[in-house]
């Protein structure tokens, strides 16, 4: 007997609005893609195609300093959120319910909780303490805020990762001579691998993106690409900020792709 | 036997919690484990015989008592000390690696040269018939495949003690039937000294040379397969052994008297008073009822099992016995439901148990 369960998707009208949703949700973005191809100035005005707004982001100074600048603050803040967030997982998986649990998770998990603005707000005034009592003006307080934010997208897929896997293994691993670290090194740590390289994508793309934080946090000179962005716009909108944009999204949607692929795989 | 200890456990105790509430999963446990021997932990869930097993195995620490291996109190060492290993329930094979790489595992850790080890995974391989499967991920086998996977890696390092935790569980009967016969042959080929532990009595009795039984934390009779099912020591054993009749007896000078004026012979040597005896089903014998010194009872129920039937008898004061028919040449299955009949037992058959 076919069993009659009760699915969304039988629903009247389900196909017609689930087409709008996504022309809703990728419209805009296949228009910002193809009018990075523009060969006129217009950005709403089709003039034939080129790859003159690619060129043009290429050979600009401040587009390639604000690339590296992210690049830098993405990558080193992608690393070190996912160390902390490797031994946090390890911390807080596979093992019986403990007081504070709650709390930890929490604590951990804060920056997604907490409204951005407030936590750029609060670092804007910590950091200028800072500055004026050390003098320094580098890089550092971006990727510090960066990483910061970057520990609970890097803490999630690692600890689902850890709270599948079984606990036997490690026994096994000691009942065949293993020492605590050899059991980590052999078998721990290849076994969590996807979910620590998921986590660090993740964070990667998080922090490559991040406007509000960045804006609030950098110093003068200190352009990441969404910032150079958005300095962009209040000026006059061309064709190099489709382009710009057009990259990050290739990069963000490549590195989104493999994340999925990495979780999703279960063995 | 007069075999030399392999494992000697001294009045082991494991708690688990703290306090008033703590559990005694193992209550003064002792057991000797012959050198060689294939050695049955045997009872139902929650008796303590896996608690033993892991503090063998060194993954729980007795809160009192010691273990002796060879002779050397091993109960305070980590397991990655103890050259001790274990096939366990899950397998616990490592996803990540080969068939040939979860073999080679133990002795990479025991940091064994490069040819030694790749000799002994070819060894092992060949020991559990997977010679071609030593390139596959553990994930692509099958269950009767990874159960072997499984023990080769556990004797791969040539352990003193091998521990089976329940490990014909996750397998179909056929398949079951198939590892019990290969679990016997790889200890006999080896000589390692297995420890094995089941609540399946069948599996006890057909592969262990030694079977403890145990219930709530303690064990009740260690003894060979033919003793513990033959010489039950209590009404737990007898009846978690195999199927049983259990009868209402006065001990009189030797001799057992049972309801209806049924008088057996016992061994000497039994004192006088009220007692409980088992008879096997395959021990009573379905007779006239007019015949001398047999129980009477009336059928109540016949079921048919192919090779044999059980008759259910209801014996004049209320027992229920049931007897084991072996179905003849002509396929007749015994006495009708309802009929009059009388019951035997053969001489020899009724064993008294302590209670």
């Amino acid at each position: 007997m076919a069993r009659r369960d009760f699915s969304v998707s039988r629903l009247p009208g389900f196909a017609g609005t689930a087409i709008a949703v996504f022309v809703a949700l990728y419209a805009p973005i296949a228009m910002l893609v193809v009018y990075s191809f523009n060969a006129g100035d217009s950005i709403a005005i089709w003039e034939g195609t080129s790859l003159r707004w690619y060129a043009r982001a290429w050979e600009n100074n401040q587009v390639t300093d604000a690339t590296v600048r992210s690049l830098i603050i993405a990558g080193s803040a992608a690393f070190m959120a996912t160390v902390a967030a490797t031994m946090a997982a390890l911390a807080t998986t596979r093992k019986k319910p403990f007081r504070g649990q709650t709390a930890i998770y929490v604590a951990i998990n804060q920056p997604l909780m907490v409204p951005e603005i407030v936590t750029a707000v609060a670092l804007l005034i910590f950091f200028a303490a800072v500055k004026v009592t050390t003098g320094y003006q580098g890089l550092g307080y971006l990727i510090l805020a960066h990483t910061a934010f970057c520990i609970p997208f890097a803490y999630l897929p690692i600890r689902a990762r850890l709270e599948g896997m079984d606990l036997t293994l490690e026994t096994a691993a000691a009942d065949l001579y293993a020492t605590r670290w050899r059991t980590f090194r052999r078998v721990t740590l290849p076994l969590m691998a996807p979910g620590i390289i998921a986590g660090a994508m993740l964070a990667f793309v998080i922090s490559l993106d991040d406007v509000v934080i960045t804006v609030f946090v950098k110093s003068a000179g200190q352009d990441t690409l969404p910032t150079y962005l958005l300095a962009q716009i209040r000026r006059q909108v061309t064709g190099e900020v489709n382009a710009i944009s057009t990259v990050l999204l290739c990069l963000t949607v490549l590195l989104l792709t493999a994340f999925f692929l990495l979780t999703g795989k279960k063995s | 036997m007069t075999q030399e200890p392999a494992i000697e456990a001294r009045d082991i105790v494991k708690l688990f919690g703290a306090g008033d509430h703590a559990v005694r999963a193992l209550d003064n446990v002792s057991v000797t484990i012959g050198k060689g021997s294939f050695f049955t932990l045997l009872g139902p869930s929650g008796c303590g015989k896996t608690t033993l097993l892991r503090c063998i195995a060194g993954f729980e620490t007795p809160s009192a008592g010691e273990i002796l291996l060879d002779g050397r109190d091993i109960s305070q060492e980590p397991p990655n000390r103890r050259p001790v290993n274990t096939v366990f329930q899950s397998y616990a094979l490592f996803p990540h690696l080969t068939v040939a790489e979860n073999i080679a595992f133990g002795l990479q850790m025991l940091n064994r040269p490069k040819a030694e080890v790749s000799e002994a995974v070819a060894r092992m391989l060949a020991l559990v018939k997977l010679e071609e499967m030593a390139g596959r991920k553990t994930s692509q086998l099958s269950g009767g495949q990874q159960q072997r996977v499984a023990l080769a890696r556990a004797l791969a390092p040539q352990p003193k003690v091998l521990l089976l935790d329940e490990p014909l569980s996750a397998l179909d009967y056929k398949l079951r039937k198939e590892m019990q016969v290969e679990l016997k042959r790889l200890q006999k080929e080896t000589g390692i000294t297995f420890i094995f532990v089941t609540h399946d009595q069948e599996e006890a009795l057909t592969m262990s040379d030694q079977i403890a039984v145990m219930r709530s934390g303690r064990i009740l009779q260690i003894g060979s397969p033919r003793q513990i099912y033959a010489h039950p020591v209590n009404r737990f054993v007898a009846d978690f052994i195999g199927e049983t009749n259990f009868l209402a007896a006065q001990i009189k000078a030797g001799r057992a008297q049972l309801a209806g004026g049924v008088e057996i012979a016992l061994d000497p040597g039994r004192a006088d008073g009220k007692a409980t005896i088992t008879v096997r089903p395959e021990h009573l014998r379905i007779v006239t009822p007019s015949g001398g010194n047999v129980l009477q009872g009336k059928v109540t129920r016949s079921v048919y099992f192919g090779t044999d039937s059980y008759i259910q008898i209801a014996l004049e004061d209320g027992t229920e016995l049931t007897v084991r028919q072996q179905t003849d040449a002509a396929g007749s299955v015994g006495p009708d439901v309802g009929a009059r009949v009388g019951v035997a037992i053969e001489p020899g058959a009724a064993q008294v148990l302590e209670d």
